[in-house]
């Protein structure tokens, strides 16, 4: 990127009227790595590329539960992320202790945008470096929205940030058509296949990524690496079969969402006790 | 009360320079207030009357508002406190209404911002000196709520406060059943009602019956009931009286 005299403080314009500063913390949103969003009219799905620092080292968490009904996937400092996810769950708790009720996601993001502008606006401050994903719950269905360290918001049918994010935006911006009315589960699949874009060639294992759903009768929550392989396996097979993965994603969606299917309906049904009273 | 001149300081709460700044005892005060639940709603009754202290001195006292678009709020006690409720209330409802984003404050959100409310007032030992019954409709659900003025809250088909909860409930725990008419509900309140004109002293013979649907609220003109005063119980109530001289 480029220096120059107006970059030092976030309360300085450039003459081009910009303020760098805030431009290069939304940089350090697309150097952190993946995170992808998707909904329908009653799920969302949010999943990350699990990148850690070293073969030694675990992976940091990039997907935050803040409340049942809402969740948040980050890209960029991830201690900024952190500190933003606590926010939001105090809002989240502090709303249902007065009014007994889930604060609308709607309404959260606002707030959130609010406070990443008022780090746009103080000279001994600077912005959050980190673009948030909040998939959450609202009376109008369910919703995703994107947090910007601008403190600019925006809903989207489907979304991606953090690095090779462009290979994500290019699958989801086919296929976003069909997302409103789509089934959970191949809300589920897609976002894999959207992972499996800004992977560039390396396998697609459930280790290398989370994947998370929240829904109406759905609270949020992590899936574990199991289901996420089996959803896996079930679509690579078929990709295997048709060779790279370009043209046939629309194929191969449609013969992988008839197989497991039964699969996922037993392994689910195994956890659960059905409820006698 | 302590009338010595002692110099406490102001954070004790428990002298009389800060009495002045904290509820000790109610003035003006409205009594009972019955609801329940019907086939379409929440219907509430309660009378026109308040009374400073033993005298029935106001009798056009409206003790029942609409509340934003979804809820009713009725209450008893201290009249002046209803009105400060109300402006928090006009204050809350406000607010919701400025992000204008299709969601909206329900009956269950108000009354569980009342309880935070009277229950906070109560541990700084300052009440607002009510009993709220709060009912509404949202999305076809029916809530019916109270809170009192130390933050007792609770949810069910019938609620009253003061008097009410002894002479109207017992009423309404034989009476009431669910998918009451609008008639049907409307004849149980008024039964509540005439019984608490008859046996509660501060009741004045003027009230209102409100109702709140999914389509809003309804708050009737104010009316009187038919009494009958004739029983023969009454007339010559001393005769077979057994006097000590």
């Amino acid at each position: 990127m480029f220096r120059n005299q107006y970059d030092t403080d976030v309360t300085t314009w450039s003459p081009a009227g910009r303020l760098f500063q805030v431009e290069y913390a939304m940089e350090a949103v697309k150097q952190g790595s993946a995170a992808i969003g998707l909904r329908s009219k009653t799920h969302v799905v949010l999943a990350c590329v699990n990148k850690a620092n070293s073969e030694l080292s675990s992976h940091q968490k990039k997907i935050f539960k803040v409340d049942d009904h809402i969740g948040v996937a980050i890209a960029g400092l991830t201690a900024d992320g952190r500190v933003l996810s606590r926010y939001m769950r105090n809002e989240c708790i502090n709303y249902s202790f007065t009014y007994e009720s889930p604060l609308p996601v709607g309404r959260l993001v606002v707030q959130l945008a609010d406070k990443a502008q008022v780090c746009t606006q103080r000279s001994w401050k600077r912005p959050y470096g980190v673009g948030l994903l909040v998939a959450g719950l609202d009376e109008s269905g369910a919703h995703l929205y994107y947090n910007c360290p601008s403190g600019n918001y925006f809903e989207y049918q489907a979304f991606a940030i953090g690095s090779r994010s462009q290979a994500a935006k290019t699958y989801l911006e086919r296929r976003f058509e069909s997302f409103r009315d789509t089934t959970r589960d191949d809300l589920v699949k897609d976002a894999l296949m959207a992972i499996r874009e800004t992977l560039q060639g390396e396998t697609l294992k459930s280790s290398v990524c989370t994947v998370t759903v929240v829904g109406v009768g759905e609270p949020f929550h992590v899936l574990d690496q199991g289901t996420v392989q089996q959803m896996i396996d079930a679509f690579e097979i078929v990709a295997e079969q048709e060779g790279p993965a370009a043209e046939p994603d629309a194929d191969a969606g449609q013969e992988a969402s008839a197989e497991p299917e039964p699969e996922q309906g037993a392994a689910a049904g195994e956890g659960v006790a059905p409820m006698d009273i | 009360m302590n009338f010595t001149a002692s110099k406490q300081p102001e954070s004790c709460l428990l002298g009389p320079e800060s009495d002045s700044q904290r509820t000790l005892y109610p003035y003006v005060t409205g009594t009972s207030v019955v609801a329940l639940k019907y086939k379409d709603g929440i219907l509430m009754a309660a009378d026109m009357g308040g009374s400073y202290g033993s005298t029935l001195r106001y009798k056009s006292v409206e003790r029942m508002k609409p509340i934003g678009k979804h809820s009713l709020l009725g209450a008893s006690g201290e009249i002046s406190d209803f009105q400060e409720i109300l402006k928090y209330l006009d204050e809350l409802i406000l607010y919701d209404n400025m992000w204008d984003d299709g969601n909206s404050l329900g009956p269950k959100e108000v009354h569980n911002y009342l309880t935070r409310v009277m229950y906070n007032r109560r541990n700084k030992f300052n009440p607002l000196w009510n009993s709220l019954v709060l009912g509404g409709v949202k999305k076809g659900e029916k809530y019916l709520g109270t809170v009192s003025m130390i933050g007792v809250n609770f949810e069910d088909n019938h609620v009253a406060t003061g008097f009410g909860n002894h002479l109207a409930r017992p009423i309404l725990r034989q009476e009431w059943h669910e998918n009451l008419s609008f008639e049907d509900g409307v004849k149980i309140l008024e039964k509540c009602m005439r019984v608490l004109l008859y046996r509660d002293r501060s009741a004045v013979n003027k009230l209102q019956i409100a109702k709140i649907t999914e389509e809003g609220v309804t708050i009737s003109q104010p009316y009187s009931l038919k009494t009958y005063w004739e029983f023969s119980a009454f007339e010559n109530p001393t005769q077979g009286a057994v006097g000590s001289w």
